[in-house]
């Protein structure tokens, strides 16, 4: 239920960290990730994820496998 | 740096390890070496009196103030909040100098203590800009939060920021409340339809805009900001990236619009785009613009409005004078534990000595142009200067990591540019190769001034039809440039030279070696 960021192609510019409605995205030793207990992929926020929409380099902030989509509560 | 007659003893031995490290360049120096500034050129030209005061001691702003005063970038705004065809947020290299481009990124604590160490060291640095590696307006905290440090400590040290412009009409009351008098914004159109070829995407008030709208939406903000900031009085330069094909017709009706809305100076730049940049535009071959054709754009706005020539495209995280990177002398672990002793007193005894140093300039350049008074005629030459500042020829050609290039009329002396080389004289050995691009580079130039040249490249030069020049070594650049115009005439008039149209030089776009 997360987006994650694939640390090996991130610049660490830190522009995803603060658009995240959830603060679900923190620092550390340079380099930044995506708390997946956090992360709700903006659904019921807005319309497209935040860090996926301003993150300067594509197919760097992606779907995490390892872990079920975001589903909203009914 | 070389203070000329320098009398003052404090002043002198606080200047002494600024001279040490400037460097004035051997031929296997590495790094650092003061090739930079541009000549005391124009001067104040058209800007008013109150501009002029504001800007005169800015190396940015001012090409006659670069030589005798540093700047420094802190990169403490990483974030960016559009994306430019030109820039790869990707690429970080220690050697490459340009835009966007840093090696450390700091804390706003860190940043101020870095200031605060930079002005120690260096009494001449007077100006601390953030400019990146993104857009300080996306960084809104850290930007001003540095700010407010830096003015706590050093008030006396003028703030400046550099921005895309999306976000800054919510800013102009931040920055005109923490006194930063000068911003500069990047608008390469003011058609979205042009702008969609170098914006891919911005990213605005939570959502993501592309193609036309984006651009749409950048360009009214923009311009709106203009407004804003030069109705509160604050300074505004507008740099614009050109880019042939693109928008290099385009950037004249730029011109008209930031003039019509206060920017008091146009900054237009080469596109640089090579390949390894891994840039959409270097990648797809896009060609920046020969010096003619920025010259020619340069020239073709300058009824409208002051033009910026001397800009060095610096990185983000620049330290010292322009074109000088110290960036190396203060990474964070040095001014960490660096002492620091930051005089008010010897910082406003040097900006004195800089003063008088200017009025001599002028006064040389002025009494000079009287030998004109009586000449009628509509040829104009460019003439190439190896300097390493102060106004003076006072470089030898095989150290010369660029060249000022001086348009010369009956109208005076006039800055038209600077163009960066790969030193000829490299380990004590000059290179052909090194000769070729040297000439590449000032091709269009008649002639060329140093303060000494070796035999080989002076042959060289002839060769190319460059007339080598170093019997005013250590004598002022205009004052000199306009005698040897004079003299240029005279030797017309007897038959001894035929006037050639010269033909284009190259931009240089690859990485700067030291």
């Amino acid at each position: 239920m997360a987006y994650q960021i694939r640390t090996t192609s991130c610049t660490g510019c830190s522009a995803c960290e603060s658009e995240c409605p959830n603060d679900a995205i923190f620092e550390k030793s340079f380099e930044f990730f995506i708390d997946p207990t956090k992360c709700t992929e903006c659904i019921g926020f807005f319309e497209e994820p935040q860090c996926v929409a301003i993150c300067p380099l594509p197919k760097t902030i992606l779907i995490n496998p390892d872990v079920p989509r975001f589903q909203v509560a009914v | 740096m070389d203070l000329g007659n320098q009398k003052e003893p404090t002043l002198l031995r606080v200047m002494q390890p600024v001279a040490d490290q400037s460097g004035t360049s051997s031929c296997n120096s590495k790094g650092g070496s003061g090739k930079s500034g541009c000549g005391s050129a124009a001067g104040q030209g058209d800007l008013s009196p109150e501009v002029w005061e504001k800007v005169k001691n800015h190396p940015c702003y001012s090409e006659e103030a670069h030589h005798h005063f540093a700047r420094m970038h802190v990169a403490v705004a990483p974030a960016c909040n559009i994306q430019c065809n030109y820039c790869n947020r990707k690429y970080d290299c220690s050697n490459e100098s340009r835009p966007g481009v840093v090696s450390e990124r700091l804390s706003p604590e860190q940043a101020a203590k870095k200031v605060l160490a930079v002005a120690s060291t260096i009494p001449q640095m007077t100006v601390l800009g953030i400019a990146g590696p993104g857009d300080p307006l996306a960084n809104p905290e850290k930007t001003f939060k540095t700010f407010e440090l830096v003015t706590a400590t050093a008030p006396d040290i003028k703030l400046c920021l550099s921005t895309n412009g999306l976000m800054l009409p919510d800013y102009v009351d931040a920055i005109h409340a923490l006194n930063v008098d000068h911003v500069t914004i990047t608008i390469n159109m003011i058609d979205p339809e042009i702008g969609a070829k170098i914006y891919p995407w911005i990213y605005f008030r939570k959502r993501k805009y592309t193609g036309v709208e984006a651009s749409r939406i950048l360009s009214e903000r923009q311009l709106l900001g203009l407004e804003m900031l030069t109705a509160r009085g604050i300074l505004c330069k507008v740099n614009s990236v050109m880019i042939p094909g693109v928008n290099d017709q385009h950037l004249v009706e730029v011109n008209k619009a930031v003039k019509a809305r206060g920017a008091f100076l146009h900054n237009i730049m080469p596109l640089i785009s090579a390949p390894e940049h891994g840039t959409v535009f270097g990648l797809a071959g896009q060609p920046g613009p020969t010096a003619q054709q920025l010259k020619h754009l340069q020239d073709s706005c300058e009824g409208e409005m002051n033009m910026m020539r001397h800009c060095r495209q610096c990185r983000a995280d620049a330290v010292g004078l322009l074109g000088e990177d110290r960036s190396n002398e203060f990474t964070t672990e040095k001014v960490m534990e660096m002492d620091m002793h930051y005089d008010l007193e010897i910082r406003q005894a040097y900006q004195q000595e800089v003063e008088r140093q200017r009025q001599a300039v002028v006064s040389a350049r002025n009494a000079e142009l009287q030998t004109l008074a009586g000449e009628r005629s509509d040829i104009s030459i460019l003439i190439a200067v190896a300097t390493k500042g102060n106004g003076r020829i006072n470089e030898h050609f095989g150290h010369a990591k660029e060249f000022q290039v001086y348009e010369v009329s009956t109208a005076g002396a006039k800055f038209v540019g600077h163009r960066r080389v790969d030193n000829y004289c490299q380990d004590g050995f000059g290179e052909v190769e090194s000769l070729e691009t040297v000439i590449r580079a000032i091709n269009d130039c008649t002639a060329v001034f140093m303060s000494r040249i070796g035999n080989c490249p002076r042959e060289g030069l002839l060769k190319a039809d460059i007339e080598p020049v170093d019997r005013f070594a250590l004598e002022y650049i205009e004052q000199s440039a306009i005698t040897y115009y004079r003299e240029y005439l005279e030797r017309l008039r007897r038959g001894e030279i035929i006037h050639k149209q010269r033909g284009d030089a190259a931009i240089r776009q690859g990485a700067l070696i030291g």
